[in-house]
């Protein structure tokens, strides 16, 4: 049977040195190139291969700045059928509370069997996000999937937990966060790009969804960010990354000129 | 310096550069060393619809030039050259297909190459290489069919192309006039492959010999009339040519940037060897040769590209040129890393063994200065003025 399939994707920097602006408390974003959450690739991937298993369609759906489309036209590349970003001033600053509550929302708009998310995203790392739409959305959740099989009206699911991994049924609709095991994610292809390149990609703002904006953005959002810091940098050695008889060798230079 | 590439060469030049390093790149040394055939590889550029750019639209390609080609061809050998050839020699079987196929060849075949089926051009026999008119395999007109005898030579892609254009002699009293192009498919029977070649370089690429003992091929597969096969393979070999020189600059440009990278580590007598002038000024020597290399190869094919109808010369003039600066950039790049170049633990000897090829085949760089001396002559003539 088809399934009509959301996917959650986030746009993020393209390092995990994450650097925080000491004065708003927020991701610093300028200079640093914009990639997909890597952990939601695999959740496309999953969702691309639910669809061409049992039929359906797969929409990306992003909650970002104006510029998170190019990472939603990275997914079309890769094979998703459509894409949604939604954007707007009033969602700018919102926790992950407010952030669900928003996604939630298009979820109910497009409707849908199966929503994927990665487990968590690689800036912020919280991975509260996916669970959390599930609450809005009133559907079941599991976290962490390792496999997962569509089975009609219901999905069987293997969640890694600590020391192994747990089969539990989990009937539709309902949201699944998704661990790299699952999966390889496929690189785009060059006809899916050129095809992307062009695509219209439909922006929501509150009003398209419905929703109520004091739960949106700083306002809407609970989270309070008390303090951010980096940890004390320790003075560390010097790392020798090269064969161990070149490493020996300088090792044997140094210590010479110690001795010396 | 990248030539002023468009959008869509860009987006052709990123997904090529981001397969080279996620996945060729991590398998070079290991293919290299096991002499592997790069299945896996080959599955993702097919995937990734790198097959289809040099195919045109109307039979399931993207309808692209020999540049967007060659663009690929330079991403995969920055990390590969013997998955790159691969690639480059499945387009070179490709050429008399799309150049000279009719409407009911190029239907059925060019859709499956487009899809990724690789193909092989199969000229070089024990006899003939740089001589085209000395080949000896035979095609014998019988009823609806041509009978093929003989045995092809070190052909890349040898039984792991399904597709093979293969020139032999329909007339031998009429010398390179008398031979023809045919399309042979992997699995009619009399067609066989002999030996497998072990290589110097270029060594996860398939090289093996065709044998052809009463090979029946239905008439229908004659690539356009009897007597074009000579005039086929010069016009095939003209818009070939570039991606050997796509090849060497791919070579070339991985070179520099393992040396730059390794002179800025590796330090003697107390310090890194990126501060010897000696060392710099080699380093300085390989990235100008490859820089001018690679803009004549974009230059050619640019003006291939543009329509331009006759491109021997410059076609050679590319593939001559790249050559032999990647011979140069790779035997000083095993120089820079000095001993440890010449282990096959580090990465540049393979680069050396791998350029070596591109001075040799799709026409030795002897045969490419008799192409370009020609050309020179017969274009001086044709303007009227005397010698």
């Amino acid at each position: 049977m088809p399934y009509n399939i959301v996917v959650c994707v986030k746009q993020v920097p393209d390092t995990t040195d994450v650097k925080i602006d000491p004065e708003t408390k927020t991701l610093v974003r300028e200079g640093v190139p914009s990639i997909v959450n890597p952990f939601d690739t695999y959740a496309l991937e999953e969702g691309i291969r639910i669809r061409e298993r049992a039929g359906g369609k797969v929409t990306v759906l992003s909650m970002g700045p104006p510029q998170a489309v190019e990472a939603l036209k990275e997914c079309l590349a890769v094979g998703a059928d459509e894409a949604v970003l939604l954007t707007d001033r009033a969602f700018a600053g919102s926790d992950t509370l407010a952030t669900a509550y928003a996604l939630s929302l298009a979820i109910k708009k497009l409707g849908t069997d199966v929503v994927l998310c990665g487990k968590q995203a690689w800036d912020g790392d919280t991975a509260q996000v996916g669970p959390g739409v599930a609450e809005e959305l009133d559907v079941p959740h599991a976290t962490y999937v390792r496999k997962m099989t569509l089975d009609g009206g219901s999905a069987i699911v293997e969640r890694l937990v600590e020391g192994g991994y747990e089969r539990v049924r989990v009937p539709l609709p309902a949201l699944f966060t998704v661990v790299k095991e699952i999966n390889e994610p496929r690189l785009p292809s060059l006809r899916g790009k050129i095809k992307a390149k062009s695509a219209k990609i439909p922006v929501w703002g509150p009003q398209d969804i419905g929703a109520d904006t004091t739960r949106l953005g700083l306002g809407g959002s609970p989270t309070e960010v008390v303090r951010v810091f980096s940890p004390e940098v320790r003075k560390r050695g010097e790392v020798l990354d090269m064969p161990a008889s070149e490493a020996a060798r300088y090792l044997l230079s140094k210590l010479e000129g110690v001795i010396r | 310096m990248e030539p002023a590439y468009n959008e869509e060469q860009m987006m052709i030049r990123d997904l090529a550069r981001r397969i080279a390093e996620e996945k060729v790149r991590p398998e070079a040394a290991r293919l290299d060393e096991e002499e592997e055939f790069p299945y896996e590889i080959l599955e993702v550029l097919k995937q990734s619809d790198l097959f289809a750019v040099p195919v045109p639209e109307q039979y399931g390609g993207l309808g692209m030039g020999v540049t967007e080609t060659c663009i690929v061809v330079e991403e995969l050998a920055r990390a590969c050259a013997g998955v790159a050839v691969t690639y480059a020699a499945g387009f070179l079987g490709s050429i008399p297909l799309v150049m000279f196929g009719s409407e009911e060849q190029k239907a059925r075949y060019l859709p499956r190459i487009a899809r990724g089926d690789l193909c092989a051009f199969a000229l070089t026999e024990a006899e003939a290489g740089s001589d085209a008119a000395g080949i000896r395999t035979q095609a014998t007109k019988d009823g609806d069919f041509y009978v093929l005898n003989g045995t092809k030579q070190w052909i890349t892609n040898g039984g792991e192309a399904p597709i093979y254009t293969v020139v032999a002699v329909t007339d031998r009293s009429r010398g390179v006039r008398g031979a023809s192009t045919f399309v042979v498919e992997k699995g009619m029977p009399g067609f066989t492959f002999g030996k497998k070649e072990k290589k110097m370089g270029i060594r996860s690429s398939a090289t093996r010999e065709l044998v052809f003992q009463d090979c029946r091929i239905p008439k229908e597969n004659l690539l356009g009339r009897e007597g074009h096969g000579y005039l086929i393979t010069l016009k095939t070999l003209d818009r070939a040519r570039p991606g050997v020189a796509a090849q060497a600059v791919g070579i070339c440009e991985n070179a520099v940037d393992l040396c730059v990278e390794y002179a800025r580590t590796r330090r003697q007598s107390g310090q890194v060897i990126s501060s010897f002038q000696a060392v710099q000024h080699l380093l300085a020597d390989m990235a100008t040769q490859t820089e001018a290399a690679k803009a004549l190869l974009y230059q050619t094919t640019h003006y291939i590209d543009s329509g331009a109808q006759e491109y021997s010369k410059e076609a050679a003039m590319c593939k001559l040129f790249a050559s032999d600066v990647a011979m140069k950039v790779t035997t000083d790049a095993v120089q820079v890393f000095g001993g440890y170049g010449y282990m096959r633990d580090y990465p540049v000897e393979k680069l050396m063994r791998d350029a070596k090829i591109t001075q040799i085949y799709e026409g030795t760089n002897q045969i490419q200065r008799n192409v370009i001396g020609g050309a020179l002559v017969k274009e001086s003539a044709r303007k009227g003025k005397r010698g």
